[in-house]
């Protein structure tokens, strides 16, 4: 029989037809479910709906509005400065942590669970503990004032000007330790040799860790931030259970926005213009780096 | 022997009988969405579920948590052709886009009957009434800003009268400081700075000002030295908070009268749930006032029931049976009473109410002194920039001016 005979490259183009034919439903979900609603969003960024979607088309009026609303600028504001201070303070964190548990320490499993556990949590309950932890009546502030320290002051979630600080707190908090994770298996994947051979040199550990592991890890630190970075850009339940937004509106970030003139606040042109932005910015991050990455790619496959 | 016969199928037909009105009744269900979840609330709801299946109905409770997430899962089954009998809303604007589709069925009949014109206070028939037709059943009155005090707050500083003008209320907040209290307690959330806010503005401003800013989106109103005032003056009461008060609950506030903590309290009748849960008696423990003197505005606000559109003969019975059995004098003081809130009509029995529900019945009698609350004035998104503004003035340090500006451009829409 022929069955076991190696297929003719009719044959084999048939089969791509059928694999392709088998994607269907795929990419038919990738354009209507992704890419439509996508369009759907644009198109109803442009028309006046408020409660329901409508089509009454007023150009850019969404946008003008929402570039005069002092609660988006200090939206967007926040999500850059919470940006920040997240992605750096969780790759360096999570990068010490990871170098630390590869010292082959005592109880590795241990500390990696302890490390690893936060993220376990959902970051409403984080959130939530933060809350308490941080509120200055309650917390930490008032647990070190009875400790004999009557004048000790730690009132950021109250503060206009430190609020996001306490925010991205809580969250490195929780993620550093996804960090960790993905970092460690970067470092467990470094030849051994390599730290014979540094030995050998007698390299001090941090020049090796500095010019030799982290670039061997690029890939590893480059997913943590494309992680991170979608973390920033999603922010919403941390900020909803610690401060609501507050005080005043010195917490608000671009999802929630969105969320309150969806559903509460029933202008859904608004939040359509407010979702479009948010889509822009994240492809104006994206798109240099897949540029990047792109030509990266390409120059190594020359080289071979 | 022939008799016993005889009544053997005189109660086989009576029980028959029976068997069929209870057929009937079945078929009078009405699921009914709303968000009233908590002990007090779920209390309530069950008066007005109780009057319903008394009047020959069957209540089918669908609650869901908190207010945005019932709007919103109301309107998505009205959209997807899926729509509950009845679903609650506040009296306010927030369900006049569905009108504007034609989603809802009127209740005209039952109004007509009941005579609701004549009947309810201005600012709910301007709410529920739309080109004509009563699109919502009103099921209570709560007056949004009221100022609660705790008696043996008042009396540790020495304040022997209550406030009758905002000067007074002032000069108590300065004495409840100086005998190392909290002046006043406030829970630091954008909507409870913004009844703090629409409260002075009514109070302080007066009824004129308010409605020029609120109904009227008169731009210009905003830069009068009387709103400018009203301004600086709102500003002035957070000098009497305390540093714990952003983010806190409005029930944590209360329970600072409760404990005796802090002085006074600027919130809704809903507030009376706490106290009574504390068991205090108004009058005796906490004193109440609604505004400043014997003609102070009375700010209008509630929750209402509106009826999906459907053409299902029995459905349609169902939704006139709610609105009918939900308004009624009796289930108005039994729901009430619980809920927290007045009857929207006055021709009820206030015997069985408490001292401050009766103040404020009393009131509803002088239609002269019912505002509406900014919700039902303004669209929801206008009234929450204006929120937004206020909450970002309370909490920074921004100038007059800039509110002035805000404000003016926010309240055009």
């Amino acid at each position: 029989m022929a069955t076991h005979s190696p297929p003719s490259p009719r044959r084999g183009k048939r089969q791509n037809w059928a694999v392709n034919f088998a994607l269907m439903p795929m990419a038919v979900t990738v354009l209507l479910c992704y890419l439509g609603t996508v369009l759907w969003s644009i198109v109803v960024s442009m028309t006046s709906s408020k409660t329901f979607p409508n089509t009454n088309f007023v150009g850019l009026t969404q946008y003008e509005k929402l570039f005069t609303t002092d609660r988006w600028w200090l939206s967007l504001h926040n999500m850059a400065l919470f940006g920040v201070i997240f992605v750096v303070a969780c790759l360096v964190l999570g990068f010490f942590l990871a170098v630390f548990i590869d010292q082959k320490v005592r109880g590795e499993g241990i500390f990696r669970t302890i490390f690893l556990y936060p993220y376990a949590m959902s970051f409403v309950a984080t959130g939530l503990v933060w809350q308490w932890m941080l509120n200055p009546g309650l917390g930490l502030q008032e647990a070190v004032r009875q400790l004999g320290f009557p004048n000790f002051e730690f009132d950021w979630i109250i503060s206009q000007d430190k609020v996001m600080y306490a925010i991205a707190l809580a969250a490195v908090w929780q993620s550093a330790g996804l960090v960790m994770a993905l970092l460690l298996a970067g470092l467990r994947g470094v030849d051994e040799e390599i730290w014979k051979a540094a030995r050998i040199d007698g390299i001090p550990v941090w020049r090796v860790y500095m010019s030799i592991v982290v670039p061997m890890i690029a890939p590893s630190i480059a997913t943590a931030t494309v992680l991170l970075s979608l973390g920033v850009i999603k922010v919403f339940d941390v900020v909803v259970s610690m401060t609501g937004g507050g005080p005043g509106i010195a917490s608000e970030v671009p999802a929630k926005f969105i969320m309150d003139y969806l559903f509460n606040r029933a202008n859904i042109g608004l939040a359509s213009a407010a979702s479009v932005v948010l889509l822009l910015t994240v492809l104006a991050l994206l798109l240099p780096w897949l540029y990047a990455k792109n030509r990266m790619e390409k120059n190594n496959s020359k080289g071979h | 022997m022939q008799a016993q016969v005889r009544t053997t199928v005189a109660l086989a037909i009576a029980s028959l009988a029976i068997l069929a009105t209870t057929g009937a009744q079945a078929q009078t269900k009405a699921e009914v969405m709303h968000w009233w979840t908590s002990g007090g609330e779920s209390a309530a709801v069950q008066e007005l579920a109780g009057a319903f299946n008394k009047s020959g109905g069957q209540w089918v409770d669908t609650a869901v948590a908190g207010g945005e997430a019932a709007r919103a899962a109301a309107i998505n089954r009205i959209v997807g052709g899926n729509p509950p009998t009845a679903a609650m809303f506040n009296t306010s604007q927030q369900y006049l886009d569905i009108i504007k589709e034609g989603m809802l069925n009127d209740i005209d009949a039952v109004a007509a009957k009941e005579k609701w014109d004549t009947m309810l206070p201005a600012p709910v028939i301007n709410s529920i009434k739309v080109n004509g037709h009563y699109y919502a059943a009103p099921v209570n009155i709560h007056m949004p800003s009221w100022f609660w005090y705790s008696k043996p707050a008042f009396a540790k500083a020495g304040i022997t009268s209550e406030p009758k003008t905002a000067d007074e209320l002032f000069a108590a907040l300065d004495k409840l400081k100086a005998a190392g209290l909290v002046p006043l307690a406030l829970g630091g959330q954008g909507w409870q700075e913004y009844i703090t806010f629409y409260s002075w503005v009514a109070q302080v401003g007066g009824t004129d000002l308010y409605m020029k800013f609120f109904k009227d989106h008169d731009a210009a109103v905003v830069n009068t030295p009387a709103f400018r005032k009203v301004l600086t003056d709102f500003k002035r009461l957070k000098s009497y908070t305390d540093a714990g008060s952003p983010g806190r609950n409005w029930n944590d506030a209360t329970s600072m009268l409760i404990t005796g903590k802090a002085g006074v309290q600027i919130m809704g009748d809903w507030a009376k749930g706490e106290f009574n849960n504390a068991k205090q008696v108004a009058g005796k423990d906490f004193g109440c006032f609604p505004g400043f003197g014997p003609k102070s505005p009375y700010i209008i606000a509630g929750d209402v029931f509106v009826f999906p559109r459907t053409k299902d003969a029995n459905a349609i019975k169902a939704q006139q049976m709610l609105a009918t059995s939900m308004t009624s004098p009796t289930t108005q003081v039994a729901f009430n009473n619980k809920k927290g809130s007045i009857p929207i009509r006055t021709d009820v029995d206030a015997s069985q109410m408490d001292m401050c529900a009766q103040t404020g019945l009393a009131i509803m009698k002088d239609k002269t002194r019912q505002i509406a609350v900014p919700d039902m004035l303004l669209a929801p998104d206008v009234g929450g920039a204006v929120q937004d503004i206020i909450s970002k003035y309370w909490n920074t340090a921004q100038s007059v001016d800039d509110v002035v500006k805000a404000l003016q451009s926010a309240i055009k829409g």
